[in-house]
């Protein structure tokens, strides 16, 4: 059981691993995730476009689920495993889904791109054979206002061929 | 696909190679603007009025300032004044009001502090004594008489009077004669038609931080639509000089218009300077849907005439737009916008009324998108009366080169008909329609803009080159400018580093609107390329001992008879011998942005227990003149489609009788979701600009003309019954369907 | 505002007891929400998803025991128990998104008191039993008695869900719940029809039918469940007279408001027509699971 009982600004000792990294930080106990990855470990790639939950764009891996890192309490991510944005390549070499939606040209202003990355890379990871209306149902947490989401679909889908190729 | 006329071969224009910001953006290191935190930075909040149309009595900002962490607070009286008259001073009353709130979410003070929660607290602090005032909310109670004035600070603009008005623009456009063309006509359509407030809906909420320093300079950061109107706008709502403000752009989360103008960033410079520490302000989801850009609702009555053989021979009709609290052109905009048919007989009404809401903004091909939907209607409705097609109609009537537009010019070399037949010759448009299903044909065009941008290329030592232009990149114009430095220099695209510079390092360039930025400043990255090829040539000459005309240049190297080809790099590598650096600025004014055209097609299905409407299929076709990057040609069609779908079905501004917004979230304002859509077909139409070197049209803003029409086309076809409003929500459409 | 996250359902009463101004909370969907729309920040946050109990789902003994914190993409994963009450799934499965899916829970649904929530309805029509933690115990209540109008519930200070009980169906029983939302994904539900039927040969013995978002609270429909009992599914479809009864009955019961989302006049009548299509699929289920 953890608790805080310091008076004015009450902030908790939290200890986790962000993109398999050992990592400790001080928050609020009301500050977000999202804004203790931005502002404590200036991991800006995860945006705050909503803050309510509604559009996707501060998603982040949770123990291997997505989240929207608005809606969780800092102090909620003790001993859990996060991987953000800037986690899902694999040292200089980009994830699939990051290099078919270079190729696909899935991203026009970018700002909604980290959500959807980490959005596809659950999906995939958990099928990785999904038909363009799982892919699109998914998603459907994500909003992206440039692209009409076609490019997105498009590209996760050249992903998962990718990603089951290279699993054969 | 792409059906292009003949043109020369490219190398470079037309591939699809991935854009240089991509790698930053995919890893998450690209930096928008709230990505960014300047050491011992405040954070801004504002206090809103709750009112939507009230005097301010006075502001009591005395137990705000003494609390926590409290650095500054300013209001209205810490503004300059400025003139009636100056083109900023309802941009500074916008930001911050000063005698009156004018609609509900209007700036009335701010408070910069140490913590957004400090900052927030404060603000709601601030005791602020209103006299309510009346207020307008439609088209109909602004232009009804005796109205209460939703700003007395409002004159109508080119009308020459001097009296307080609700009209901001009146704009009548006549040809012909209507009356006895009516007389004569086989068929007439005549109809109502109004559309709901709707959001540009980009993902990034507006943001900046600002760094007064104590020599009164401010470093600005911010993302925008385009820096330099950040500056000019900021220096003149605060009556600074423009050379006491940089702006530096951030990388920018969509636009789509409404980031063509300011909210912030004076209010951060005053409390910067106020408190001497940098201020940063972040606007939340709700502040951008209650205060920041909407586009202007509109009723309208269109009345077409045509002739038996589909000839049509008349238009009439008025078209309003609701603009918002203070004066807009979007009624002048907008009668520009009627000009995809020939119409040898026009009278129309072009009218801007104010209300009591947050002031409009652009938002892709702004007024545009309300005109064709009422007039596509009609015409789509003669089709069915003529019996006819709904495309042999619009072939039989669509304008060509020389055809006037509406406003008495003639149309330069247009694509309309090019369209036209794409989309008659499409997959799509040759399949049967579903079971169930019915289909939909719509139109639309935006004239495009020119203006002013500037562009230096810089050569580096070992060939490479870098391309600084001043137009932020809203969607792969860095890549576009590449492509077309590429194909001048003769040098791979990805050894070519394009820049979007801040204000002090690149020449002045107009905001990114009216889809300019691949035209214009794209014609300004090869006016460059272009002055740099001769002084290559003219340093290969040297080189190479021959005369300056005895050398071409070809494929990235000085060819010249009897020597070894020298490449690029062979030059820039001897440039400091041969006259110092390789380097060339180029600006211009730029004319000639040719319109683009684009013809829709959809298949929808209609739930006629629940009004639901269901898109099943969707192909666009649209001249794109020369596609620079198809990618994001197609990636512009797909994003103004996808937006023109939420427009037509479900995005509305819902406002209680007081004028407070009652949906603002992502949850309530429903733009469209992944799972909503089908895939978007795309078919670029090539039909060459010849104003521009390589032919380009603007192409971002054409897509959301036509969708409301195309889908409204296909309901009604669909359901027997003709829908006139927007959104063509599902208790909208259940309605419908009860009174056919 | 403070944050613990108690480890036992004792823990957290004893938080809850020292702080009137404590709120629990397991996903916080709603919470973060209301809070940024101006709902005062509570003293105390207290997290009940480290509390095993109330994220454990168990069957024993011909009972579901569904901890009331557990992440609503638990149940629409938990394939025996998606089996067992396919629409209580669905329902479940329809609050949000994916992320919000891995937040949502059906005590945090049925606790906020929504009128629209999805998973309510059917977590009603099957007789779910909600178990709350009270001061110094527990009492347990019917998940229809939970919420009593928008934002309000039964649950005294201090008070949470523990878990729900579902007693497993009797055979041949199937259940369905259909929402209205003018997108496919993300909305709040204009309406919400929850139908549970048991099928004896070629006739409904045993129905219950639901509505969500056209009253203060969910509300259960006897007359609709009338209209269904007795009547023949004999070639596997409900005779029209059976449902143009149901979609009568349902219409009489809405109690609806005109607000952003919608109607009352839209809301009256899509609830007949779910009510009706609901019906159809329930009856499917139950024939296909007799």
């Amino acid at each position: 059981m953890s608790e805080n009982t310091t008076t004015r600004r009450s902030r908790t000792h939290v200890s986790c691993t962000v993109n398999g990294d050992q990592v400790d930080f001080l928050a609020d106990d009301g500050t977000s995730l999202l804004d203790a990855l931005r502002d404590e470990l200036d991991l800006t790639g995860a945006k705050e476009g909503c803050g309510t939950g509604d559009c996707g764009a501060c998603t982040v891996l949770v123990d291997g689920r997505i989240n929207c890192s608005c809606l969780m309490f800092a102090p909620e991510a003790e001993g859990c495993d996060i991987v953000t944005v800037e986690g899902i390549a694999e040292g200089d070499h980009l994830h699939p889904l990051q290099q078919t939606f270079l190729e696909g040209a899935a991203l026009q202003c970018g700002v909604c791109t980290p959500g959807f990355l980490v959005s596809a890379k659950a999906l995939l990871d958990e099928n990785p054979d999904p038909t363009e209306t799982e892919i699109r149902y998914a998603l459907a947490g994500n909003l992206c206002r440039c692209t009409g989401y076609d490019k997105i679909v498009r590209s996760v889908q050249e992903a998962a061929v990718q990603l089951r190729g290279a699993a054969r | 696909m792409t059906i292009t006329e003949d043109r020369p071969a490219y190398k470079w224009v037309g591939t699809r190679p991935i854009r240089h910001d991509g790698y930053d953006k995919v890893v998450g290191k690209a930096r928008f603007a709230a990505d960014r935190n300047f050491p011992g930075q405040l954070h801004g909040a504002f206090l809103r009025s709750p009112h939507g149309h009230a005097r301010i009595l006075a502001i009591d900002t005395a137990a705000a300032e003494v609390m926590p962490g409290v650095k500054a607070v300013v209001t209205g009286a810490d503004f300059p004044d400025l003139p009636v008259g100056n083109p900023e001073r309802d941009t500074g009353i916008n930001l911050m009001a000063r005698d009156a709130a004018l609609y509900v979410g209007h700036v009335v003070a701010a408070v910069a502090a140490s913590t957004r929660a400090e900052a927030e607290a404060a603000a709601a602090a601030i005791e602020v004594r209103y006299e309510l005032l009346p207020v307008v909310l439609s088209i109909d109670e602004s232009m009804a008489d005796g109205a209460p004035l939703a700003n007395p600070d409002n004159r109508t603009a080119f009308s020459g009077s001097d009296d307080p008005s609700n009209l901001a623009t009146v704009t009548p456009l006549e040809r012909g004669d209507v009356d006895a063309a009516f007389e004569a006509a086989d068929v007439v359509v005549e109809r109502e038609f109004d559309t709901a407030w709707v959001h540009q809906g980009y993902i990034e909420p507006h943001a900046c931080v600002v760094d007064v320093g104590p020599d009164g300079r401010a470093d600005v950061w911010a993302s925008s639509q385009g820096h330099f109107r950040v500056r000019s706008q900021t220096a003149a709502v605060l009556d600074w000089d423009t050379a006491r403000i940089k702006v530096t752009p951030a990388e920018i989360g969509g636009g789509f218009g409404g980031k063509t103008t300011i909210y912030l960033e004076p209010v951060a410079a005053l409390l910067s300077e106020k408190s001497g520490r940098p201020v940063k302000i972040v606007m939340t989801r709700d502040e951008v849907l209650r205060a920041t850009g909407p586009a202007p609702a509109s009723k309208s009555r269109i009345r077409i005439a045509a002739t038996n053989d589909g000839e049509l021979t008349a238009i009439d009709g008025w078209i309003g737009y609701a603009v918002g609290c203070t004066n807009d052109m979007a009624g002048f905009v907008g009668a520009m916008s009627v000009a995809s048919y020939k119409f040898p007989n026009l009278k129309m009404e072009f009218v801007g009324a104010l209300t009591n809401t947050p002031r409009s903004a652009a938002y892709r091909a702004p007024s545009a998108p309300q005109a064709a939907f009422a007039i596509e209607s009609v015409i789509d409705e003669i089709a069915q009366a003529l019996d006819m097609d709904p495309i042999e109609l619009r072939l039989k009537n669509a304008v060509v080169e020389g055809d006037l537009t509406s406003m008495g010019g003639p149309h330069p070399r247009v694509g309309f008909v090019e369209c036209l037949e794409a989309i008659r010759d499409s997959e799509h448009y040759r399949s049967s329609v579903p079971e169930g299903a019915a289909r939909g044909i719509g139109t639309g065009f935006w004239f495009n803009i020119g203006e002013q941008s500037s562009a230096t290329v810089n050569l580096n030592e070992d060939g490479t080159a870098t391309v600084i232009t001043g137009s932020p990149d809203i969607g792969g114009s860095r890549a576009s400018m590449a492509l077309m430095a590429a194909e001048e220099l003769g040098i791979d695209v990805h050894r070519i580093t394009p820049v979007v510079a801040d204000t002090e390092s690149v020449g002045f360039t107009d905001v990114t609107e009216g889809s300019r930025a691949t035209f214009a400043t794209g014609m300004a990255v090869v006016n460059a390329c272009r002055e740099l090829v001769e002084e290559l040539k003219a340093r290969a000459a040297t080189i190479l001992g021959v005369g300056a005309d005895a050398v071409e240049w070809v494929d990235g190297a000085a060819v010249a008879a009897d020597k070894d080809p020298l490449p690029l790099a062979g030059i820039t590598a001897k440039a400091k011998g041969t006259g110092g650096p390789l380097t060339v600025t180029a600006s211009l004014n730029a004319g000639g942005a040719g319109p683009s055209f684009a013809v829709h097609c959809c298949d929808v299905v209609v739930d006629d227990e629940t009004g639901r409407v269901e898109v099943l299929r969707y192909t666009t076709a649209q001249d794109a003149g020369t596609a620079i990057h198809p990618s994001y040609v197609e990636g512009q069609m797909q994003g103004g489609t996808a937006q023109g779908i939420g427009w037509a079905l479900n995005e509305e501004y819902v406002y209680d009788d007081d004028g407070t917004m009652l949906n603002a979230s992502f949850l309530d304002y429903r733009v469209p979701v992944a799972s909503d859509l089908p895939m978007i077909e795309t078919i670029i139409v090539e039909v060459p600009n010849p104003a521009h070197p390589y032919g380009v049209r603007g192409v971002g803003e054409t897509g959301i003309v036509p969708p409301m029409a195309t889908i409204a086309n296909a309901v009604s076809r669909a359901t027997g019954v003709r829908l006139s409003s927007l959104p063509m929500s599902p208790p909208k459409v259940l309605a419908a369907l009860d009174e056919r | 505002m403070r944050y613990a996250a108690p480890a036992t359902v004792e823990e957290a009463q004893a938080l809850l007891a020292d702080d009137a101004d404590a709120q629990v909370f397991a996903g916080a969907t709603d919470l973060v929400p209301q809070m940024r729309a101006g709902r005062p920040a509570p003293s105390l946050l207290v997290d009940l998803k480290r509390i095993d109990r109330l994220t454990s789902v168990t069957h024993e003994d011909g009972r579901w025991t569904i901890g009331a914190a557990t992440p609503t993409a638990d149940l629409t994963r938990n394939e025996a128990f998606t089996a067992a009450f396919p629409g209580l799934s669905e329902g479940a499965g329809l609050i949000g998104s994916d992320q919000i899916q891995n937040r949502s829970s059906l005590g945090g649904n049925l606790a906020n008191a929504s009128p629209a929530a999805d998973s309510v309805p059917a977590l009603i029509a099957n007789d779910g039993q909600a178990v709350i933690a009270t001061a110094d115990g527990t009492r347990t209540v019917p998940a229809a008695e939970v919420a009593t109008g928008p934002g309000h519930t039964s649950l005294a200070d201090g008070e949470f869900i523990v878990e729900f009980t579902l007693a497993d169906p009797p055979a041949g029983t199937g259940d369905a719940y259909l929402r209205m939302i003018p997108r496919t994904e993300m909305d709040i539900a204009i309406v919400g029809a929850a139908v549970r039927v048991t099928v004896d040969g070629d006739t409904i013995s045993d129905a219950t039918v639901v509505l969500g978002a056209v009253a203060p609270t969910a509300v259960v429909v006897p007359d609709a469940a009338a209209a269904l009992v007795g009547a023949s599914v004999a070639g596997g479809t409900l005779d029209d007279s059976a449902t143009a009864a149901l979609a009568e009955a349902a219409e009489a019961a809405c109690d609806p408001i005109d607000d952003k989302r919608g109607t009352i006049a839209y809301r009256r009548r899509v609830a007949g027509v779910l009510a009706r299509r609901a019906a159809a699929i329930a009856v499917e289920r139950a024939r296909n699971g007799a």
